[in-house]
Protein backbone atom coordinates (compact mmCIF):
# COMPACT_ATOMS: atom_id res chain seq x y z
CA UNK A 1 0.00 0.00 0.00
CA UNK A 2 2.76 2.43 1.04
CA UNK A 3 4.84 1.43 -1.96
CA UNK A 4 1.87 2.10 -4.21
CA UNK A 5 1.34 5.49 -2.66
CA UNK A 6 5.04 6.25 -3.08
CA UNK A 7 4.79 5.30 -6.76
CA UNK A 8 1.84 7.60 -7.22
CA UNK A 9 3.91 10.49 -5.86
CA UNK A 10 7.07 9.60 -7.85
CA UNK A 11 5.37 8.96 -11.17
CA UNK A 12 2.97 11.83 -10.68
CA UNK A 13 5.71 14.37 -10.06
CA UNK A 14 7.79 12.93 -12.92
CA UNK A 15 4.94 13.40 -15.38
CA UNK A 16 3.71 16.76 -14.16
CA UNK A 17 2.71 19.16 -16.94
CA UNK A 18 4.64 22.43 -17.26
CA UNK A 19 2.13 24.43 -15.24
CA UNK A 20 2.21 21.72 -12.56
CA UNK A 21 5.99 22.02 -12.30
CA UNK A 22 5.64 25.80 -12.03
CA UNK A 23 3.13 25.34 -9.22
CA UNK A 24 5.44 22.93 -7.43
CA UNK A 25 8.32 25.39 -7.74
CA UNK A 26 6.15 28.17 -6.31
CA UNK A 27 5.07 25.95 -3.41
CA UNK A 28 8.66 24.97 -2.56
CA UNK A 29 9.94 28.55 -2.84
CA UNK A 30 7.06 29.78 -0.71
CA UNK A 31 7.66 27.19 2.01
CA UNK A 32 11.38 27.98 2.01
CA UNK A 33 10.73 31.72 2.40
CA UNK A 34 8.11 31.13 5.07
CA UNK A 35 10.02 28.69 7.24
CA UNK A 36 13.59 29.89 6.79
CA UNK A 37 13.27 33.62 6.23
CA UNK A 38 10.14 34.42 8.20
CA UNK A 39 9.98 31.81 10.94
CA UNK A 40 13.65 31.43 11.75
CA UNK A 41 15.07 34.85 10.94
CA UNK A 42 12.34 37.44 11.11
CA UNK A 43 9.52 36.14 13.27
CA UNK A 44 10.79 33.81 15.96
CA UNK A 45 8.45 33.01 18.83
CA UNK A 46 9.09 35.89 21.22
CA UNK A 47 8.56 34.01 24.49
CA UNK A 48 10.56 30.97 23.36
CA UNK A 49 13.40 33.22 22.31
CA UNK A 50 13.48 35.26 25.52
CA UNK A 51 12.75 32.57 28.09
CA UNK A 52 13.58 28.91 28.47
CA UNK A 53 11.07 27.64 31.02
CA UNK A 54 7.29 27.86 31.16
CA UNK A 55 7.60 29.45 34.57
CA UNK A 56 9.63 32.33 33.18
CA UNK A 57 7.10 32.81 30.39
CA UNK A 58 4.26 32.84 32.91
CA UNK A 59 6.11 35.40 35.03
CA UNK A 60 6.61 37.63 32.01
CA UNK A 61 2.95 37.55 30.97
CA UNK A 62 1.74 37.93 34.56
CA UNK A 63 3.91 41.03 34.90
CA UNK A 64 2.31 42.47 31.76
CA UNK A 65 -1.17 41.64 33.05
CA UNK A 66 -0.55 43.12 36.48
CA UNK A 67 1.41 46.22 35.43
CA UNK A 68 -1.19 47.45 32.97
CA UNK A 69 0.28 48.54 29.64
CA UNK B 1 8.02 52.98 30.24
CA UNK B 2 5.78 50.10 29.16
CA UNK B 3 3.14 52.60 28.10
CA UNK B 4 5.64 54.30 25.83
CA UNK B 5 6.77 51.08 24.22
CA UNK B 6 3.18 49.91 23.71
CA UNK B 7 2.61 52.88 21.49
CA UNK B 8 -0.45 53.12 19.33
CA UNK B 9 1.71 52.58 16.27
CA UNK B 10 2.91 49.19 17.51
CA UNK B 11 -0.64 48.01 18.24
CA UNK B 12 -1.97 49.50 15.03
CA UNK B 13 0.81 48.10 12.84
CA UNK B 14 0.48 44.67 14.44
CA UNK B 15 -3.25 44.80 13.77
CA UNK B 16 -2.74 45.96 10.19
CA UNK B 17 -0.23 43.18 9.60
CA UNK B 18 -2.58 40.53 10.94
CA UNK B 19 -5.53 41.97 9.00
CA UNK B 20 -3.56 42.11 5.75
CA UNK B 21 -2.29 38.53 6.00
CA UNK B 22 -5.70 37.24 7.09
CA UNK B 23 -7.37 38.97 4.12
CA UNK B 24 -4.83 37.52 1.69
CA UNK B 25 -5.08 34.07 3.30
CA UNK B 26 -8.85 34.13 3.00
CA UNK B 27 -8.61 34.84 -0.71
CA UNK B 28 -7.43 31.25 -1.17
CA UNK B 29 -9.46 29.42 1.48
CA UNK B 30 -13.11 29.68 0.39
CA UNK B 31 -12.52 28.31 -3.10
CA UNK B 32 -10.73 25.29 -1.60
CA UNK B 33 -13.65 24.65 0.76
CA UNK B 34 -16.38 24.87 -1.85
CA UNK B 35 -14.75 23.71 -5.07
CA UNK B 36 -13.64 20.48 -3.35
CA UNK B 37 -17.33 19.80 -2.66
CA UNK B 38 -18.28 20.48 -6.29
CA UNK B 39 -15.42 18.27 -7.52
CA UNK B 40 -16.63 15.44 -5.31
CA UNK B 41 -20.16 15.81 -6.67
CA UNK B 42 -18.94 15.89 -10.30
CA UNK B 43 -16.74 12.84 -9.84
CA UNK B 44 -19.56 11.00 -8.09
CA UNK B 45 -21.76 11.74 -11.12
CA UNK B 46 -19.06 10.27 -13.36
CA UNK B 47 -18.64 7.13 -11.26
CA UNK B 48 -22.41 6.61 -10.98
CA UNK B 49 -23.44 7.40 -14.56
CA UNK B 50 -20.23 6.59 -16.43
CA UNK B 51 -20.75 9.71 -18.56
CA UNK B 52 -17.38 10.98 -19.79
CA UNK B 53 -18.53 14.61 -19.72
CA UNK B 54 -18.54 14.52 -15.91
CA UNK B 55 -15.00 13.13 -15.95
CA UNK B 56 -13.81 15.98 -18.16
CA UNK B 57 -15.64 18.52 -16.01
CA UNK B 58 -14.03 17.03 -12.88
CA UNK B 59 -10.57 17.19 -14.45
CA UNK B 60 -10.95 20.77 -15.65
CA UNK B 61 -12.20 22.15 -12.32
CA UNK B 62 -9.63 20.01 -10.50
CA UNK B 63 -6.88 21.87 -12.35
CA UNK B 64 -8.19 25.20 -11.09
CA UNK B 65 -8.64 23.71 -7.64
CA UNK B 66 -5.01 22.54 -7.70
CA UNK B 67 -3.76 26.02 -8.62
CA UNK B 68 -5.71 27.59 -5.77
CA UNK B 69 -4.76 24.83 -3.31
CA UNK B 70 -1.05 24.91 -4.13
CA UNK B 71 -0.71 28.69 -4.03
CA UNK B 72 -2.87 29.10 -0.95
CA UNK B 73 -1.53 26.19 1.05
CA UNK B 74 0.26 27.15 4.25
CA UNK B 75 -0.44 30.88 3.83
CA UNK B 76 -2.28 30.58 7.15
CA UNK B 77 1.01 29.63 8.79
CA UNK B 78 2.06 33.28 8.60
CA UNK B 79 -0.83 34.06 10.92
CA UNK B 80 0.43 31.44 13.35
CA UNK B 81 3.94 32.93 13.17
CA UNK B 82 2.43 36.28 14.08
CA UNK B 83 0.77 34.81 17.16
CA UNK B 84 4.22 33.90 18.46
CA UNK B 85 6.07 37.01 17.38
CA UNK B 86 3.58 39.91 17.51
CA UNK B 87 0.90 38.61 19.85
CA UNK B 88 2.91 36.59 22.36
CA UNK B 89 0.95 37.73 25.44
CA UNK B 90 -2.26 36.71 23.77
CA UNK B 91 -0.78 33.38 22.65
CA UNK B 92 0.31 32.58 26.18
CA UNK B 93 -2.97 33.77 27.71
CA UNK B 94 -5.11 31.55 25.45
CA UNK B 95 -2.47 28.91 24.70
CA UNK B 96 -4.19 25.71 25.73
CA UNK B 97 -7.55 26.55 24.26
CA UNK B 98 -6.42 28.15 21.05
CA UNK B 99 -3.52 25.71 20.68
CA UNK B 100 -5.57 22.52 20.93
CA UNK B 101 -7.91 23.14 17.97
CA UNK B 102 -5.02 24.42 15.84
CA UNK B 103 -2.90 21.39 16.72
CA UNK B 104 -5.74 19.03 15.78
CA UNK B 105 -6.16 20.99 12.55
CA UNK B 106 -2.47 20.72 11.74
CA UNK B 107 -1.97 17.10 12.67
CA UNK B 108 -5.17 15.53 11.47
CA UNK B 109 -7.18 17.51 9.01
CA UNK B 110 -4.35 19.16 7.09
CA UNK B 111 -2.44 15.90 6.59
CA UNK B 112 -5.64 14.11 5.64
CA UNK B 113 -6.30 16.81 3.07
CA UNK B 114 -2.72 16.94 1.76
CA UNK B 115 -2.32 13.15 1.48
CA UNK B 116 -5.54 12.58 -0.38
CA UNK B 117 -4.92 15.65 -2.53
CA UNK B 118 -1.89 13.85 -3.97
CA UNK B 119 -3.99 10.77 -4.82
CA UNK B 120 -6.75 12.95 -6.21
CA UNK B 121 -4.45 15.02 -8.39
CA UNK B 122 -1.77 12.50 -9.35
CA UNK B 123 -3.61 9.21 -9.01
CA UNK B 124 -5.80 9.13 -12.14
CA UNK B 125 -5.49 5.64 -13.73
CA UNK B 126 -3.17 4.57 -10.89
CA UNK B 127 -5.86 3.75 -8.35
CA UNK B 128 -9.36 2.35 -8.78
CA UNK B 129 -12.25 4.68 -9.55
CA UNK B 130 -13.71 4.00 -6.13
CA UNK B 131 -10.48 4.84 -4.32
CA UNK B 132 -10.00 7.97 -6.39
CA UNK B 133 -13.52 9.11 -5.63
CA UNK B 134 -12.95 8.39 -1.93
CA UNK B 135 -9.80 10.52 -2.08
CA UNK B 136 -11.71 13.42 -3.63
CA UNK B 137 -14.32 13.22 -0.88
CA UNK B 138 -11.55 13.02 1.72
CA UNK B 139 -10.00 16.22 0.35
CA UNK B 140 -13.37 17.89 0.77
CA UNK B 141 -13.74 16.48 4.29
CA UNK B 142 -10.16 17.33 5.25
CA UNK B 143 -10.39 20.94 4.11
CA UNK B 144 -13.75 21.46 5.80
CA UNK B 145 -12.62 19.78 9.04
CA UNK B 146 -9.55 22.07 8.98
CA UNK B 147 -11.93 25.00 8.74
CA UNK B 148 -13.97 23.64 11.65
CA UNK B 149 -11.02 23.68 14.07
CA UNK B 150 -9.82 27.10 13.02
CA UNK B 151 -13.30 28.55 13.29
CA UNK B 152 -13.82 26.92 16.70
CA UNK B 153 -10.65 28.69 17.89
CA UNK B 154 -11.86 31.96 16.40
CA UNK B 155 -15.33 31.54 17.92
CA UNK B 156 -13.80 31.02 21.35
CA UNK B 157 -12.16 34.44 21.05
CA UNK B 158 -15.58 35.96 20.26
CA UNK B 159 -17.32 34.08 23.07
CA UNK B 160 -14.86 32.51 25.54
CA UNK B 161 -16.49 29.48 27.18
CA UNK B 162 -15.40 26.14 28.66
CA UNK B 163 -12.25 27.41 30.34
CA UNK B 164 -10.82 28.51 33.66
CA UNK B 165 -8.10 31.10 34.22
CA UNK B 166 -5.05 29.79 36.05
CA UNK B 167 -3.50 32.66 38.04
CA UNK B 168 -0.28 30.68 38.55
CA UNK B 169 0.47 30.37 34.85
CA UNK B 170 -1.50 33.30 33.36
CA UNK B 171 -3.21 30.87 31.02
CA UNK B 172 -6.81 30.02 30.33
CA UNK B 173 -7.12 26.25 30.61
CA UNK B 174 -9.77 24.22 28.89
CA UNK B 175 -12.24 22.81 31.38
CA UNK B 176 -14.92 21.64 28.95
CA UNK B 177 -13.83 20.60 25.44
CA UNK B 178 -17.41 20.10 24.27
CA UNK B 179 -18.47 23.55 25.46
CA UNK B 180 -15.67 25.03 23.34
CA UNK B 181 -16.43 22.85 20.31
CA UNK B 182 -20.22 23.01 20.39
CA UNK B 183 -20.80 26.56 21.59
CA UNK B 184 -23.54 28.25 19.51
CA UNK B 185 -20.96 30.83 18.44
CA UNK B 186 -18.64 28.11 17.09
CA UNK B 187 -21.41 26.23 15.28
CA UNK B 188 -22.87 29.38 13.74
CA UNK B 189 -19.45 30.61 12.69
CA UNK B 190 -18.50 27.29 11.12
CA UNK B 191 -21.70 26.77 9.15
CA UNK B 192 -21.97 30.42 8.10
CA UNK B 193 -18.36 30.49 6.92
CA UNK B 194 -18.40 27.21 5.00
CA UNK B 195 -21.77 27.84 3.34
CA UNK B 196 -20.58 31.28 2.25
CA UNK B 197 -17.44 29.60 0.89
CA UNK B 198 -19.66 27.19 -1.09
CA UNK B 199 -21.54 30.22 -2.41
CA UNK B 200 -18.28 31.83 -3.53
CA UNK B 201 -17.21 28.62 -5.26
CA UNK B 202 -20.53 28.39 -7.08
CA UNK B 203 -20.08 32.00 -8.25
CA UNK B 204 -16.58 31.06 -9.44
CA UNK B 205 -17.75 28.03 -11.45
CA UNK B 206 -20.67 29.96 -12.96
CA UNK B 207 -18.45 32.96 -13.77
CA UNK B 208 -15.79 30.89 -15.54
CA UNK B 209 -18.45 28.89 -17.39
CA UNK B 210 -20.16 32.12 -18.42
CA UNK B 211 -16.88 33.28 -19.95
CA UNK B 212 -16.81 30.09 -22.07
CA UNK B 213 -20.36 30.82 -23.20
CA UNK B 214 -19.47 34.38 -24.21
CA UNK B 215 -16.46 32.98 -26.12
CA UNK B 216 -18.70 30.27 -27.63
CA UNK B 217 -16.39 27.52 -26.39
CA UNK B 218 -17.23 24.25 -24.60
CA UNK B 219 -20.91 25.23 -24.53
CA UNK B 220 -22.27 21.93 -23.28
CA UNK B 221 -19.55 21.66 -20.62
CA UNK B 222 -20.27 25.23 -19.50
CA UNK B 223 -24.03 24.57 -19.46
CA UNK B 224 -23.65 21.48 -17.27
CA UNK B 225 -21.26 23.28 -14.93
CA UNK B 226 -23.67 26.21 -14.58
CA UNK B 227 -26.62 23.90 -13.92
CA UNK B 228 -24.79 22.06 -11.17
CA UNK B 229 -23.20 25.17 -9.64
CA UNK B 230 -26.39 27.22 -9.70
CA UNK B 231 -28.33 24.55 -7.76
CA UNK B 232 -25.39 24.11 -5.38
CA UNK B 233 -25.01 27.88 -5.05
CA UNK B 234 -28.72 28.47 -4.50
CA UNK B 235 -28.85 25.91 -1.68
CA UNK B 236 -25.61 27.32 -0.25
CA UNK B 237 -26.77 30.94 -0.25
CA UNK B 238 -30.05 29.91 1.43
CA UNK B 239 -27.99 28.10 4.09
CA UNK B 240 -25.74 31.17 4.37
CA UNK B 241 -28.76 33.42 4.93
CA UNK B 242 -30.17 30.99 7.53
CA UNK B 243 -26.85 30.70 9.39
CA UNK B 244 -26.37 34.47 9.08
CA UNK B 245 -29.66 34.88 10.90
CA UNK B 246 -28.69 32.43 13.66
CA UNK B 247 -25.25 34.10 13.90
CA UNK B 248 -26.94 37.48 14.37
CA UNK B 249 -29.10 36.01 17.14
CA UNK B 250 -25.94 34.76 18.82
CA UNK B 251 -24.23 38.14 18.41
CA UNK B 252 -27.30 39.82 19.94
CA UNK B 253 -26.65 37.86 23.13
CA UNK B 254 -22.86 37.51 23.24
CA UNK B 255 -21.57 40.67 21.51
CA UNK B 256 -24.32 43.30 21.76
CA UNK B 257 -21.86 46.10 20.95
CA UNK B 258 -21.04 44.42 17.63
CA UNK B 259 -24.75 44.27 16.78
CA UNK B 260 -25.25 47.93 17.75
CA UNK B 261 -22.31 48.95 15.55
CA UNK B 262 -23.47 46.77 12.64
CA UNK B 263 -26.73 48.74 12.79
CA UNK B 264 -25.19 52.11 13.69
CA UNK B 265 -27.67 52.07 16.59
CA UNK B 266 -26.82 54.70 19.20
CA UNK B 267 -29.99 54.62 21.28
CA UNK B 268 -31.74 51.28 21.63
CA UNK B 269 -35.34 50.63 22.56
CA UNK B 270 -38.28 48.33 22.13
CA UNK B 271 -39.39 47.44 18.61
CA UNK B 272 -36.21 48.61 16.89
CA UNK B 273 -36.19 48.67 13.09
CA UNK B 274 -33.57 47.14 10.79
CA UNK B 275 -31.65 49.68 8.70
CA UNK B 276 -31.54 48.56 5.08
CA UNK B 277 -29.28 51.36 3.93
CA UNK B 278 -28.14 54.73 5.19
CA UNK B 279 -25.18 57.05 5.46
CA UNK B 280 -23.01 56.76 8.55
CA UNK B 281 -21.73 60.21 9.49
CA UNK B 282 -19.94 62.03 12.30
CA UNK B 283 -22.15 63.96 14.67
CA UNK B 284 -20.69 66.40 17.22
CA UNK B 285 -23.74 65.99 19.44
CA UNK B 286 -22.95 62.34 20.15
CA UNK B 287 -21.25 61.21 23.38
CA UNK B 288 -18.01 60.21 21.67
CA UNK B 289 -16.26 61.00 18.40
CA UNK B 290 -16.09 57.22 17.88
CA UNK B 291 -19.87 57.16 17.41
CA UNK B 292 -21.68 57.88 14.16
CA UNK B 293 -25.21 58.85 13.19
CA UNK B 294 -27.01 57.05 10.38
CA UNK B 295 -28.62 59.64 8.13
CA UNK B 296 -31.06 59.05 5.27
CA UNK B 297 -31.66 55.55 6.65
CA UNK B 298 -34.35 53.30 5.21
CA UNK B 299 -35.57 50.93 7.89
CA UNK B 300 -37.97 48.02 8.25
CA UNK B 301 -39.95 48.72 11.43
CA UNK B 302 -39.41 46.32 14.37
CA UNK B 303 -37.29 44.00 12.26
CA UNK B 304 -34.08 44.20 14.32
CA UNK B 305 -36.00 43.31 17.50
CA UNK B 306 -37.66 40.44 15.66
CA UNK B 307 -34.42 39.12 14.16
CA UNK B 308 -32.59 39.36 17.47
CA UNK B 309 -35.21 37.91 19.79
CA UNK B 310 -38.03 36.67 17.53
CA UNK B 311 -40.26 39.30 19.05
CA UNK B 312 -41.13 42.56 17.31
CA UNK B 313 -41.25 44.58 20.54
CA UNK B 314 -38.10 43.16 22.16
CA UNK B 315 -35.60 45.61 23.63
CA UNK B 316 -32.37 45.91 21.63
CA UNK B 317 -29.59 47.96 23.24
CA UNK B 318 -27.78 50.70 21.36
CA UNK B 319 -24.23 51.91 21.97
CA UNK B 320 -25.37 54.37 24.66
CA UNK B 321 -27.39 51.69 26.48
CA UNK B 322 -24.36 49.40 26.53
CA UNK B 323 -22.18 52.23 27.85
CA UNK B 324 -24.68 53.09 30.57
CA UNK B 325 -25.82 49.55 31.42
CA UNK B 326 -29.14 47.87 30.60
CA UNK B 327 -31.37 44.88 31.19
CA UNK B 328 -31.74 42.65 28.16
CA UNK B 329 -35.06 41.45 26.77
CA UNK B 330 -34.30 38.08 28.35
CA UNK B 331 -33.81 39.70 31.76
CA UNK B 332 -30.04 39.62 32.03
CA UNK B 333 -28.58 42.70 33.72
CA UNK B 334 -25.51 44.26 32.07
CA UNK B 335 -23.69 46.82 34.22
CA UNK B 336 -22.35 50.05 32.74
CA UNK B 337 -18.95 49.96 31.06
CA UNK B 338 -17.59 52.14 33.88
CA UNK B 339 -18.77 49.54 36.39
CA UNK B 340 -17.19 46.78 34.32
CA UNK B 341 -13.94 48.78 34.18
CA UNK B 342 -14.02 48.98 37.99
CA UNK B 343 -14.67 45.20 38.15
CA UNK B 344 -11.77 44.60 35.78
CA UNK B 345 -9.42 46.73 37.87
CA UNK B 346 -10.51 44.75 40.97
CA UNK B 347 -9.71 41.50 39.14
CA UNK B 348 -6.26 42.75 38.12
CA UNK B 349 -5.52 43.99 41.63
CA UNK B 350 -6.73 40.65 43.05
CA UNK B 351 -4.34 38.83 40.71
CA UNK B 352 -1.49 41.02 41.95
CA UNK B 353 -2.37 40.41 45.61
CA UNK B 354 -2.82 36.68 44.97
CA UNK B 355 0.69 36.38 43.55
CA UNK B 356 2.17 38.31 46.44
CA UNK B 357 0.21 36.19 48.94
CA UNK B 358 1.44 32.97 47.34
CA UNK B 359 5.04 34.22 47.50
CA UNK B 360 4.61 35.10 51.17
CA UNK B 361 2.73 31.85 51.83
CA UNK B 362 -0.23 33.78 53.20
CA UNK B 363 -2.96 31.18 52.51
CA UNK B 364 -5.89 33.21 53.79
CA UNK B 365 -5.03 36.23 51.68
CA UNK B 366 -4.40 33.99 48.66
CA UNK B 367 -7.83 32.33 49.01
CA UNK B 368 -9.54 35.68 49.49
CA UNK B 369 -7.88 37.34 46.52
CA UNK B 370 -8.46 34.31 44.32
CA UNK B 371 -12.18 34.45 45.11
CA UNK B 372 -12.22 38.16 44.22
CA UNK B 373 -10.38 37.46 40.98
CA UNK B 374 -12.83 34.71 39.99
CA UNK B 375 -15.82 36.89 40.83
CA UNK B 376 -14.59 39.75 38.64
CA UNK B 377 -12.85 37.70 35.96
CA UNK B 378 -15.72 38.03 33.39
CA UNK B 379 -14.80 41.76 33.23
CA UNK B 380 -11.02 41.24 33.46
CA UNK B 381 -10.17 42.97 30.16
CA UNK B 382 -12.18 46.09 31.03
CA UNK B 383 -9.57 46.87 33.67
CA UNK B 384 -7.12 47.79 30.90
CA UNK B 385 -9.38 50.34 29.20
CA UNK B 386 -8.66 54.03 29.61
CA UNK B 387 -12.14 55.25 28.78
CA UNK B 388 -15.60 53.64 28.49
CA UNK B 389 -15.65 54.77 24.85
CA UNK B 390 -12.74 52.43 24.10
CA UNK B 391 -15.31 49.63 23.75
CA UNK B 392 -16.79 51.18 20.59
CA UNK B 393 -15.42 49.59 17.39
CA UNK B 394 -15.04 51.60 14.16
CA UNK B 395 -18.73 52.15 13.36
CA UNK B 396 -18.74 53.18 9.69
CA UNK B 397 -16.46 50.36 8.51
CA UNK B 398 -18.59 47.69 10.21
CA UNK B 399 -21.88 49.35 9.22
CA UNK B 400 -21.02 49.50 5.51
CA UNK B 401 -19.25 46.10 5.40
CA UNK B 402 -22.36 44.44 6.82
CA UNK B 403 -24.60 46.03 4.21
CA UNK B 404 -22.26 45.18 1.34
CA UNK B 405 -22.12 41.55 2.52
CA UNK B 406 -25.89 41.21 2.85
CA UNK B 407 -26.60 43.13 -0.37
CA UNK B 408 -24.22 40.95 -2.38
CA UNK B 409 -25.69 37.83 -0.77
CA UNK B 410 -29.12 38.82 -2.08
CA UNK B 411 -27.61 39.55 -5.51
CA UNK B 412 -26.22 35.99 -5.54
CA UNK B 413 -29.71 34.57 -4.91
CA UNK B 414 -30.80 36.34 -8.09
CA UNK B 415 -27.67 35.25 -9.95
CA UNK B 416 -28.16 31.55 -9.14
CA UNK B 417 -31.83 31.68 -10.19
CA UNK B 418 -31.01 33.48 -13.46
CA UNK B 419 -28.00 31.27 -14.22
CA UNK B 420 -30.04 28.10 -13.72
CA UNK B 421 -32.80 29.39 -16.00
CA UNK B 422 -30.25 30.56 -18.59
CA UNK B 423 -28.46 27.21 -18.72
CA UNK B 424 -31.69 25.24 -18.68
CA UNK B 425 -33.27 27.15 -21.58
CA UNK B 426 -29.98 27.34 -23.57
CA UNK B 427 -30.70 30.93 -24.64
CA UNK B 428 -27.01 31.58 -25.15
CA UNK B 429 -27.47 34.11 -27.95
CA UNK B 430 -30.01 36.15 -26.00
CA UNK B 431 -29.86 37.66 -22.53
CA UNK B 432 -26.09 38.08 -22.70
CA UNK B 433 -26.30 40.33 -19.68
CA UNK B 434 -26.57 37.15 -17.56
CA UNK B 435 -23.10 35.77 -18.38
CA UNK B 436 -21.64 39.25 -17.89
CA UNK B 437 -23.36 39.48 -14.51
CA UNK B 438 -21.98 36.03 -13.63
CA UNK B 439 -18.42 37.14 -14.42
CA UNK B 440 -18.78 40.32 -12.36
CA UNK B 441 -20.10 38.23 -9.46
CA UNK B 442 -16.81 36.30 -9.14
CA UNK B 443 -14.83 39.22 -7.62
CA UNK B 444 -17.97 40.38 -5.82
CA UNK B 445 -18.17 37.01 -4.05
CA UNK B 446 -14.66 37.63 -2.70
CA UNK B 447 -15.69 41.14 -1.64
CA UNK B 448 -18.69 39.71 0.23
CA UNK B 449 -16.48 37.14 2.00
CA UNK B 450 -13.98 39.74 3.10
CA UNK B 451 -16.74 42.08 4.27
CA UNK B 452 -18.09 39.24 6.42
CA UNK B 453 -14.73 38.90 8.12
CA UNK B 454 -14.48 42.67 8.60
CA UNK B 455 -17.86 42.63 10.38
CA UNK B 456 -16.76 39.70 12.56
CA UNK B 457 -13.27 40.93 13.42
CA UNK B 458 -13.41 44.73 13.34
CA UNK B 459 -16.82 44.55 15.01
CA UNK B 460 -15.32 42.97 18.12
CA UNK B 461 -12.63 45.58 18.67
CA UNK B 462 -11.00 46.39 21.07
CA UNK B 463 -11.14 42.77 22.17
CA UNK B 464 -8.73 40.04 21.16
CA UNK B 465 -10.59 37.79 23.58
CA UNK B 466 -14.06 39.19 24.21
CA UNK B 467 -14.18 41.08 27.55
CA UNK B 468 -10.96 39.42 28.76
CA UNK B 469 -8.07 40.82 26.75
CA UNK B 470 -7.86 44.00 24.65
CA UNK B 471 -5.40 44.32 21.77
CA UNK B 472 -3.01 46.67 23.62
CA UNK B 473 -2.39 43.97 26.25
CA UNK B 474 -2.14 41.14 23.73
CA UNK B 475 0.60 42.70 21.65
CA UNK B 476 4.29 41.83 22.08
CA UNK B 477 6.51 44.70 23.19
CA UNK B 478 8.79 44.78 20.16
CA UNK B 479 9.93 47.70 18.06
CA UNK B 480 7.12 48.86 15.81
CA UNK B 481 9.67 49.43 13.01
CA UNK B 482 10.21 45.67 12.94
CA UNK B 483 6.49 45.06 12.51
CA UNK B 484 6.39 47.68 9.74
CA UNK B 485 9.28 45.92 7.94
CA UNK B 486 7.68 42.48 8.11
CA UNK B 487 4.32 44.01 7.12
CA UNK B 488 5.78 45.12 3.79
CA UNK B 489 7.61 41.83 3.30
CA UNK B 490 4.35 39.92 3.74
CA UNK B 491 2.57 42.37 1.48
CA UNK B 492 5.11 41.70 -1.29
CA UNK B 493 5.07 37.91 -0.80
CA UNK B 494 1.30 37.63 -0.76
CA UNK B 495 0.86 40.00 -3.68
CA UNK B 496 3.28 37.90 -5.73
CA UNK B 497 1.41 34.75 -4.74
CA UNK B 498 -1.90 36.30 -5.71
CA UNK B 499 -0.51 37.46 -9.05
CA UNK B 500 0.85 33.93 -9.63
CA UNK B 501 -2.51 32.40 -8.74
CA UNK B 502 -4.46 34.70 -11.02
CA UNK B 503 -1.92 34.34 -13.85
CA UNK B 504 -1.76 30.54 -13.79
CA UNK B 505 -5.49 30.23 -13.32
CA UNK B 506 -6.29 32.55 -16.22
CA UNK B 507 -3.85 30.58 -18.40
CA UNK B 508 -5.59 27.31 -17.52
CA UNK B 509 -9.02 28.80 -18.12
CA UNK B 510 -7.93 30.15 -21.51
CA UNK B 511 -6.65 26.68 -22.41
CA UNK B 512 -10.10 25.35 -21.67
CA UNK B 513 -11.05 21.72 -21.51
CA UNK B 514 -8.03 20.04 -23.03
CA UNK B 515 -9.32 16.49 -22.76
CA UNK B 516 -11.26 15.25 -25.83
CA UNK B 517 -13.53 18.20 -26.62
CA UNK B 518 -17.09 18.01 -25.37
Amino acid sequence: MLKRLWNIYCEGFRHLPRWGRLLLAIVLAKLLIMFVVFKLLLMPDYLNKQYTSDQEKSEHVLNILINKP
Amino acid sequence: MIAEITSASLVEWSRWQFAMTAIYHYMFVPLTLGLSFLLAIMETMWVRTGKEEWLHATKFWMKLFAVNFAIGIATGLILEFQFGSNWSNYSWFVGDIFGAPLAIEGLFAFFLEATFFAVMFLGWKKVSRGFHLTSTWMVFLGSNISALWILVANAWMQNPVGMEFNPETARNEMSDFWAVLLSPTAMNKFFHTVTSAYTLSACFVIGVSAWFILKKRHLEFARKSILLASVFGFLSILATIFTGDTSAQDVTRTQPMKLAVMEGLNKGGNGVGLTIIGISEKDPELLSDRMRTVNYGITIPKMLSFLGYRHGDAFVPGIEDILEGYTSYEGKVYPSVEQRMANGRKAIEALKIYRQAVKEKNDNLATESLALLKKNYPDFGYGYLNSPYDVIPPVSLVFYSFRIMVGLGLLFVLLFALAWWYARTRKFDKFRVIPYLAIVCVPLAYVASQCGWIVAEVGRQPWVVQDLMPTNVAVTRIASGWVVTTFWMFAVLFTLLLIAEIGIMFAQIRKGVTEPRI
